[in-house]
């Protein structure tokens, strides 16, 4: 385990440390982080990092491969852009976790704000708590689990990412609807959960969101839904 | 009235003129508003409307043909380990793959290659065709992050944030269905055939104190080697540019009114922003009040067709200037090569900007398979490295022609303005008189 103390380490040589070759140290200890901005981002190696605090913005942003964990809150854009790997918060996140992630898993164990997984592509999203306003808003690809409640306008301009929601919905974006919960779905949502380590949770009490698909080609007759 | 069926008794409105009245019948008829590419039409005030002040009594010249005029520019030299080194001040302008066929993109980064400067992505992330021809390839980080990903991040020669362009500053990007092949699809995470509407904003930031953050974060990716450009379309040029500066950025790209646009709403394009002109002014004197004007480098775009404009550009302070819609053209859109096909499709060579339908006949704003492959990219690289050095070779001479060793020496005590509103907007003389309309004198 290698240990870096942010109070005493620059910032940057840590981030530079992390982004040597794989041989490497493999498990990082990171202290004091103090919500310093964008630790840990730009990893590209199956290393694990562990951060004893909470992060600012962009936290484990465009990773690939490893797994960060945080062991507090996090600031915007947490692990936006997500390549691969996994980012795992223990405590809350703020707006826009996830955003525009490309694959990998994110989940964080308290509540994240508004526009979680913001133009996701491929991530995959569990939130244990509830998340705010304009969740999901649009949405490519990848799933959203949200085993609170879901904040207004969820999933507007939603293409064909799938969100599963198991308390209230404030309310539904432009051409997101709710749609069967088939067992497929539940096989879906008993991996993603039992992957971002939620458990004491049914997966057949979500709900499941998606595109309504009416606004993928223009149509004036649509014209009040933009 | 110019064709054949005027009469004397036929007078024309100027004000619903014979394409206002089309543009209310097509509305009609069809429901939706009108989409296009190409820039803003309309006459605005521009760099024509300015002139030199060549060397005579009081100044001496360069001997055109012997004198060396130098052309070479460093961009990003504020915070990067690694800035650009071109050898010409005149940079290709984002433009995405998806708007723009394969074979096109090709060709810009071969002909940018072949005089030494940069070519640029798009919305839509970067292919392969252009990283392999392109020495010097800005990567740009759009709202829509579509195709973003670490590994280009590290394999471009810099990064441009993009927060808006010029033809459409406030808009998002947007392609139409019959644009979205499979590859296109593919690379941007989307259903194939949708008509795809680019986020406007941002997803992970907001305002100047969270693009200062995120400038870090895009430096700590990279290992602070690439230069970070902001890109604006020209609005509120002055806050912008001290904005970006404070942000953090190494270069600053204002894209004036008339810049290009591969698909916008013709409304889009013709009432929202600033021409290039008066942008170009305003974002100097706002690195100039910063005392950043030369560490913090301005690149112009919008508009630039020659190298009087390029010349021009440089005088009122760039430090280069980017082209899109020219290097459309030089790569052969608009080609009377094509008349016949063009008329085909309801247009006409000298007038086709239906960009955004995907069935340009000279293969460059397609991506039918059949359409792009009409466009040699040897060919046309070599087009555009032709362009580009006329380009050069003409703001050379007109650099000479000022006594100028460097075409970054010109400034705007070398020109002089033909109309009352190219005075005020470039804050250079009225030809023939020492008045600048706004300047307050005394």
């Amino acid at each position: 385990m290698e240990t870096v103390d942010l109070a005493s380490t620059s910032l940057r040589e840590l981030n530079r440390r992390l982004h040597e070759p794989a041989d490497g140290p493999r498990n990082w200890r990171i202290l004091n982080p103090n919500g310093a901005h964008a630790v840990a981002c730009g990893l590209d190696g199956e290393i694990d990092v562990e951060i004893q605090g909470h992060v600012g913005y962009y936290c484990a942003g465009m990773n690939k491969l490893a797994t960060v964990h945080v062991l507090g809150n996090a600031g915007t854009g947490l692990a936006e852009n997500l390549m691969s790997g996994t980012v795992i918060v223990d405590g809350s996140a703020s707006q826009s976790a996830g955003a525009s992630g490309h694959g990998g898993l994110l989940a964080v164990h308290g509540d994240a704000s508004a526009r979680c997984g913001i133009s996701m592509k491929g991530i995959d999203i569990v939130v244990r708590g509830s998340v705010g306003h304009m969740g999901a808003f649009m949405a490519q690809t990848g799933r959203l689990v949200v085993c609170g409640d879901a904040g207004d306008a969820l999933g507007d301009s939603i293409y064909e990412a799938r969100l599963y929601v198991r308390g209230e919905v404030a309310g539904l974006g432009a051409d997101c609807v709710e749609k069967e919960l088939r067992d497929e779905h539940v096989a879906e949502l008993v991996d993603l959960l039992a992957r971002a380590g939620v458990d004491g949770v049914d997966a057949r009490d979500f709900r499941r969101y998606g595109s309504a698909r009416r606004l993928y080609n223009f149509n004036i007759d649509n014209a009040a839904a933009y | 009235m110019s064709n054949g069926a005027w009469h004397p008794g036929l007078r024309e409105s100027y004000l619903y003129d014979r394409n206002v009245i089309a543009e209310i019948q097509r509305a009609s008829r069809e429901g939706i508003y009108d989409i296009r590419g190409f820039g803003a039409k309309r006459r605005l005030p521009h760099f024509d409307d300015l002139l030199f002040l060549g060397a005579s009594v009081s100044r001496y010249p360069l001997e055109g043909y012997r004198e060396r005029c130098g052309t070479d520019v460093v961009l990003g030299t504020r915070f990067a380990k690694k800035p650009l080194e071109l050898k010409i001040p005149v940079t290709i302008a984002g433009m995405s793959f998806g708007a723009l066929s394969a074979p096109a993109k090709e060709a810009l980064g071969r002909g940018a290659t072949e005089v030494g400067t940069a070519t640029t992505t798009g919305d839509g992330g970067m292919t392969e065709e252009e990283r392999s021809h392109s020495k010097t390839l800005v990567y740009q980080v759009l709202p829509s992050r579509y195709g973003l990903n670490p590994d280009d991040l590290r394999r471009a020669d810099a990064i441009e944030i993009v927060v808006g362009q010029g033809a459409k500053p406030g808009g998002g990007g947007m392609l139409l269905g019959h644009k979205i092949s499979d590859r296109v699809a593919a690379m941007r995470d989307l259903p194939q055939g949708i008509d795809q509407r680019s986020a406007s904003r941002h997803p992970d930031w907001t305002g100047p104190d969270d693009l200062e953050i995120k400038i870090h974060e895009l430096r700590e990716i990279t290992d602070w080697e690439k230069p970070i450009f902001v890109k604006v379309g020209a609005t509120r040029t002055h806050y912008d540019v001290q904005l970006a500066v404070k942000a953090g950025a190494d270069v600053i790209v204002v894209d004036g009114m008339q810049g290009g646009t591969a698909a916008t709403q013709d409304v889009f394009i013709e009432h929202v922003g600033i021409p290039t002109l008066p942008a170009t002014r305003l974002a100097v004197n706002a690195l100039q009040e910063l005392d950043m004007h030369r560490k913090v480098q301005l690149i112009i775009s919008g508009g630039i067709r020659t190298g009087a404009d390029v010349a021009k550009a440089l005088a009122l302070g760039a430090d280069a200037v980017s082209i899109g819609t020219a290097a459309l053209i030089s790569l052969g859109d608009n080609s009377p090569e094509y008349d016949d096909e063009y008329r085909k499709i309801g247009s006409a060579s000298g007038f086709y900007d239906d960009w955004q339908a995907g069935r340009d006949p000279a293969g460059i704003s397609t991506q039918d398979d059949k359409l792009s492959a009409r466009l040699d990219p040897v060919l046309g690289g070599r087009r555009i490295a032709n362009y580009l050095r006329v380009l050069t070779l003409e703001a050379q001479t007109l650099a000479r022609a000022c006594g100028k060793s460097h075409v970054h020496n010109l400034e705007p005590e070398d020109l002089v303005a033909l109309t009352v509103e190219a005075a005020a907007m470039a804050r250079v003389p009225l030809a023939g008189t020492d008045w600048i309309p706004g300047r307050h004198s005394g």
